[in-house]
């Protein structure tokens, strides 16, 4: 070919690029301005979640999902469609999951996402309920001899990219005046993988995650310890994307209503004979013997107890996904009821 | 037939050419102005905050190494220049590394000896028909698992230290206000890490390393092409002058092989300085991998892509800017 002519197709062939490039980005599918009516003619709900974390959203062997983001997803379900099987996990990685949201790909983003001022006010999301009060802190193997966080002057530290993390530890470094090195990979497994190949003096996300990574990837847990420092806040909450004010009403009230079933005793176990015999006003009121409140959500009146009936209330997610009876044996903590000493106070559902 | 040139039919011919060149630049031009108004349009309605301004906000998180000096009060424009700098400090040593052992290879591939270019042969068939990102993987891996721990680091040569932290070696430094360099840094061992000097991290090592061998396949069989096609007689001609096999290579085939080796190689160099980008992967703070990170605290995944994008296309239009002109000092006279 005649070399003089190539750079007048040059220009031509960038424009080509970006505008396919854009075209991928735009051709997104279009917003539906009602995700209640979409959800519904769909007849699934398309969740966002994590591709693997154990607790909160985990894929089982046959391809059943688990978690604390799964059950409320399945709560979700259960109150709009009347059944919990009817999600659509979709798995996204940290990079991934705004875009998604934003995109329409997913009408919840229930993948332990940290709820902040920039996020809520940038991405064009609502935060709608706290589902878990997480924060960040620090795994290391026994053998350094490091007790607490004060002590990592000088350490080399492995994380994920694309969390708040990252910054956490930038922040935590400066304000305390430990000087660290951190070692940023993209995909969560490569990352607690260099750990314990012993790249890094000390691995770094909340603590939830650090839990079931110690007890189920470290070749020997017991090598390992989990520093007593928390070094931020990481309230975890599902979003919604903005302007839809009914389905972001659904996606708030589904787990308020499950917190405050627990508040009020009702369990997956005894719901129906509650249902049959209540006579207390908030029970009837969850279990959809009182009034009417579905309507006000575009629901029925049975809404939360479908919710409940499916997975519980929030105390039994809880014990199921992190608690005693899983492999994190994760403390309530901050996760207990405002009444017992924690920080979950369920709006009124009446 | 063609018509003579200026004949009134060559002539129009000419203005159709121009015209539809022209109309198509109009419709692809409009065709991305319209995506981009769209785009903004929808990003807007959904109340998702976009623009470049975020660039001069301060990043919030730190580097963990390359040339530029960065803390997390400095803004993104200098983390995404950091991170440029780090995809160069990988490209070059690797793409110097891959020319080098791919034109041994490809003449090893060549080589009468047979167990030099079985070896060669091997080599290539084995590394380029492994996908680079396996490579790098598993060369990351196995550099973490089998270095020594940092605690435990070891020293090579006094004050070059070799653990799962690195390679340190003693490094000139200059003093404030000094104009260069006045003393050396000694790394030292400290309770969790070898700290002073300069060091090569395990992700440094293996992004390049790992780049540099795969690449080097690639531009074997280039050599190799390249020397098979200089003509046999030209070889035996040089043999009837006497000059010895090296002789014969270096004067008479590699001139006459480069105009076939050069272009392809330009590709190979582009196509490197783009996989460098895999080492986002290995935890290596380049370009992408500092996109990555400031995407996902600004939210601004368009915008960030979009200099990664705008970054790549420079660095390769330089790159093939600079080979086409290697290219016209090698190529045939009079083809041009």
């Amino acid at each position: 070919m005649n070399q003089r002519t190539r750079p007048a197709f040059r220009p031509l062939a960038v424009a080509a690029g970006i505008a396919a490039t854009l075209l991928f980005a735009v051709a997104a599918p279009a917003f539906a301005g009602k995700t209640l009516d979409a959800v519904k003619q769909r007849g699934t709900v398309k969740c966002g979640v994590t591709n693997g974390v154990a607790g909160f959203s985990a894929p089982g062997t046959q391809g059943n999902w688990t978690g604390l983001d799964v059950d409320t997803c399945r709560a979700i379900a259960a109150a709009v469609l009347g059944d919990a099987a009817k999600v659509d996990f979709v798995p996204l990685n940290s990079q991934q999951r705004f875009a998604a949201l934003q995109a329409g790909e997913v009408d919840v983003l229930a993948r332990n996402t940290t709820w902040n001022l920039t996020r809520d006010a940038s991405l064009g999301f609502n935060f709608t309920t706290i589902n878990y009060y997480d924060g960040q802190g620090f795994l290391v193997p026994k053998k350094i001899k490091v007790t607490s966080a004060k002590q990592l002057k000088g350490a080399t530290i492995c994380t994920q990219s694309g969390t708040t993390n990252e910054k956490n530890v930038a922040d935590w470094s400066k304000a305390q005046g430990i000087p660290v090195k951190t070692v940023v990979f993209e995909s969560f497994e490569a990352s607690f993988k260099a750990f314990f190949a012993g790249r890094c003096q000390a691995f770094t996300t909340d603590t939830s995650a650090l839990a079931g990574l110690r007890n189920k990837e470290a070749p020997n847990p017991d090598d390992y310890l989990i520093l007593p420092e928390l070094i931020s806040k990481e309230p975890l909450a599902p979003a919604v994307r903005r302007g839809d004010d009914e389905w972001f009403a659904i996606v708030k009230w589904v787990p308020n209503a499950l917190i405050e079933a627990e508040e009020v005793g009702i369990t997956q176990a005894n719901i129906d004979e509650l249902k049959a015999s209540s006579k207390d006003p908030a029970q009837q009121r969850l279990v959809g013997s009182g009034d009417d409140l579905g309507k006000l959500l575009g629901l029925d009146k049975d809404w939360s107890y479908r919710a409940i009936k499916a997975v519980g209330n929030y105390g039994e997610i809880f014990e199921r996904n992190v608690g005693p009876k899983s492999v994190l044996k994760l403390p309530r903590g901050a996760n207990n009821l405002w009444n017992k000493g924690g920080l979950l106070y369920a709006l009124p559902v009446k | 037939m063609t018509p003579a040139i200026g004949a009134p039919g060559a002539r129009r011919a000419v203005w159709i050419a121009w015209a539809v060149q022209a109309l198509l630049v109009a419709a692809v031009a409009g065709g991305a102005f319209w995506l981009v108004h769209h785009a903004l349009e929808v990003l807007r309605a959904r109340g998702v905050r976009s623009g470049f301004d975020f660039l001069l906000q301060s990043a919030g998180f730190e580097i963990a190494e390359g040339w530029l000096d960065f803390d997390s009060g400095q803004p993104f424009w200098r983390a995404f220049l950091a991170g440029l700098i780090n995809t160069v400090r990988a490209a070059v040593p690797a793409a110097l590394t891959a020319v080098l052992l791919g034109t041994l290879l490809g003449i090893g591939r060549l080589a009468p000896h047979v167990l030099v270019r079985g070896l060669c042969t091997a080599y290539v068939e084995t590394v380029r028909n492994v996908p680079l990102l396996v490579q790098l993987l598993m060369l990351y891996f196995a550099l973490t698992h089998l270095l020594p721990d940092s605690t435990e680091a070891i020293e090579l040569l006094p004050g070059i230290w070799l653990s799962k932290g690195g390679l340190s070696m003693p490094w000139p430094v200059r003093e404030a206000g000094a104009f260069w360099p006045v003393h050396f840094e000694w790394p030292e061992r400290t309770s969790f890490n070898v700290i002073g000097g300069a060091a090569l991290s395990p992700e440094y090592l293996a992004v390049v390393i790992a780049l540099a061998m795969y690449t080097a396949a690639f531009i074997a069989e280039i050599v190799r092409a390249g020397i098979t096609s200089v003509s046999q007689g030209q070889k035996l001609a040089a043999q009837a002058l006497g000059l010895s096999p090296w002789q014969q290579l270096r004067i008479v085939v590699l001139p006459q092989a480069l105009r076939v080796i050069v272009p392809s190689l330009t590709n190979q160099l582009l196509s490197l300085t783009k996989n460098s980008s895999l080492a986002v992967a290995v935890g290596y703070p380049e370009l992408v991998s500092i996109a990555n990170t400031s995407l996902n605290s600004t939210g601004r995944a368009f915008e960030c892509i979009a200099v990664v994008m705008a970054v790549y296309l420079v660095l390769s239009l330089l790159i093939s800017a600079g080979m086409n002109r290697y290219n016209a000092r090698v190529a045939l006279r009079g083809w041009r």
